[in-house]
């Protein structure tokens, strides 16, 4: 086997050596990712700032602890902002692995800001069957959730006295791991009308680009990438900062930018040994 | 009868969902609202037939001694603690930050998925290596597409503002062109679907048929 031929046929152990050590590396010595905003993530930002206090908006957390490394900091950013301009918020969780996850986000955020329980958000719970659970939302929240996740009745929450469906909420963000955004997508905005943005998963970004420029979402928060971007808008506008440790997806950047370069060479690699054994072949 | 009287209820049902869709009468309503609610409870009768079901499998499973029936033992053993721990103490109180219930899923089942996920990362990158090489222009369009859209995540200086015009050139053009073809034949397809259900041609939700 010559140079060439061996070029093509990397042991899959190397891959991984060299992907470990580069990912610990990069931990271990980070360095700033300049970043490109775009305007499918700085929608969501801008339509979150144009939000006066008191206003309701709706946040349905549909992910498990899988992939809270891209989107559970958009949760963060998202509820940062929300209680810091005292926009309220109405949290409903479609994904049987997902509770703990709103839990984690709202329990600690909601300390950070001094907010209560049924005054300043409601946390509705989890229900199965996404798309059964939304088409009865935007008639009543009280159908799939006659109680929020604690056990109190709805109607006993102050924050709910005006709240009865979709009608009474500025928009829906649907923060997902899975198929949950087209539920959203089809039921919410296509029966009830309900203004929505998503924020999904790297792998799934490209999906969902149709229902962008058809107007059914307003904006789209991809991956880790629209993560930091949210970030990096939300620290911009005094909202999270970096001396509280709060901007995780941009501290995870470097990581995944090293990544990506290295799986990009091991492609050039392999190429380069096809092409230089292909004439001898 | 075991045949009509199932095709009798989904076509009742069917034509109902599709008519009250179109005609916003408040009788509709009321019966939309009624129908979700029977829907939800069928639905928690089906995850009971899921545990039900799991449970069988996995207890036949050990008692037979069966390759892996470790595994088994360790899966219905952390199903029913989770439960008890969740249930018992009053389920509500529970599932609020700082109880056991929690803390279990915190600091057991979020790590477990989290590292699972991480493996990820490393089959990827072997698989691009060995997946990813230019044997057709077809093959080359993908693997330089692919590149270019890993490029988006790296400094590129100068660069970047090309690569991030190609990048949304691949996002909103030729991928929107295929995901929208993609989605109208969902579309089309599930319609296609209901319709035939609902007209009693597939008959295959009725099991042996």
């Amino acid at each position: 086997m010559n140079f060439y031929e061996r070029m093509m046929s990397l042991d899959r152990r190397w891959v991984y050596l060299v992907i470990g050590v580069v990912v610990v590396m990069t931990a271990i010595y980070p360095f700033r990712v300049p970043l490109y905003i775009t305007p499918e993530a700085r929608s969501v930002y801008d339509f979150v700032e144009s939000l006066t206090p008191g206003e309701v908006l709706m946040i349905g957390v549909d992910y498990a602890p899988e992939v809270m490394a891209e989107l559970h900091p958009m949760s963060y950013a998202i509820t940062r902002q929300c209680f810091s301009k005292d926009i309220k918020l109405l949290l409903c969780c479609l994904h049987q692995n997902g509770p703990g996850m709103v839990e984690q986000v709202v329990a600690q955020v909601a300390e950070e800001y001094g907010k209560v329980n049924g005054t300043d958000y409601v946390y509705l719970g989890y229900k199965p069957y996404p798309g059964i659970t939304i088409l009865a939302m935007g008639q009543n929240f009280r159908i799939p959730f006659p109680e929020d996740y604690y056990g109190t009745p709805l109607d006993s929450l102050p924050m709910m006295r005006t709240i009865t469906n979709f009608d009474n909420v500025k928009a829906i963000i649907n923060i997902s791991g899975g198929s949950g955004t087209e539920y959203w997508i089809n039921y919410a905005n296509g029966r009830y009308n309900a203004k929505l943005a998503i924020g999904v998963t790297g792998v799934m970004t490209a999906d969902y680009y149709p229902f962008l420029q058809s107007g059914q979402i307003f904006g789209l928060i991809g991956g880790m990438k629209g993560a930091s971007e949210y970030e990096y808008l939300a620290e911009k506008g005094g909202y999270i900062s970096k001396e509280k440790d709060q901007l995780v997806a941009s501290k995870s950047m470097p990581i995944q930018t090293t990544t990506h370069i290295v799986i990009i060479l091991f492609i050039v690699i392999g190429n380069v040994g096809y092409f230089m054994t292909k004439g001898k072949k | 009868m075991r045949r009509t009287l199932p095709i009798a209820v989904v076509t009742g049902m069917g034509l109902f969902m599709l008519v009250q869709y179109f005609i916003p009468l408040e009788e509709f309503e009321t019966l939309y609202e009624w129908v979700l609610d029977w829907t939800m409870v069928i639905g928690c009768f089906a995850m009971l037939l899921g545990l039900y079901s799991l449970t069988t499998m996995m207890v036949t499973k050990v008692k037979r001694k069966a390759p892996g029936w470790g595994y088994s033992l360790v899966a219905l053993a952390g199903l029913f603690f989770m439960v008890f721990v969740g249930v018992v103490p009053h389920y509500q109180d529970s599932l609020k930050y700082g109880t056991l219930f929690m803390d279990l899923f915190e600091y057991i089942y979020i790590p477990i998925q989290a590292a699972m996920f991480s493996l990820l990362a490393f089959y990827i990158a072997s698989a691009a290596y060995r997946a990813f090489r230019a044997r057709t222009i077809l093959a080359t369009i993908l693997l330089l597409s692919a590149i270019i859209i890993m490029l988006r995540l790296v400094p590129l200086g100068p660069l970047s503002g090309i690569n991030q015009w190609l990048v949304n050139f691949i996002l909103t053009v030729p991928n929107m062109a295929a995901k929208r073809a993609f989605w109208l034949g969902v579309g089309l397809g599930a319609t296609a679907t209901a319709l035939k259900i609902m007209l009693g041609i597939e008959r295959g939700y009725m099991g042996r048929d």
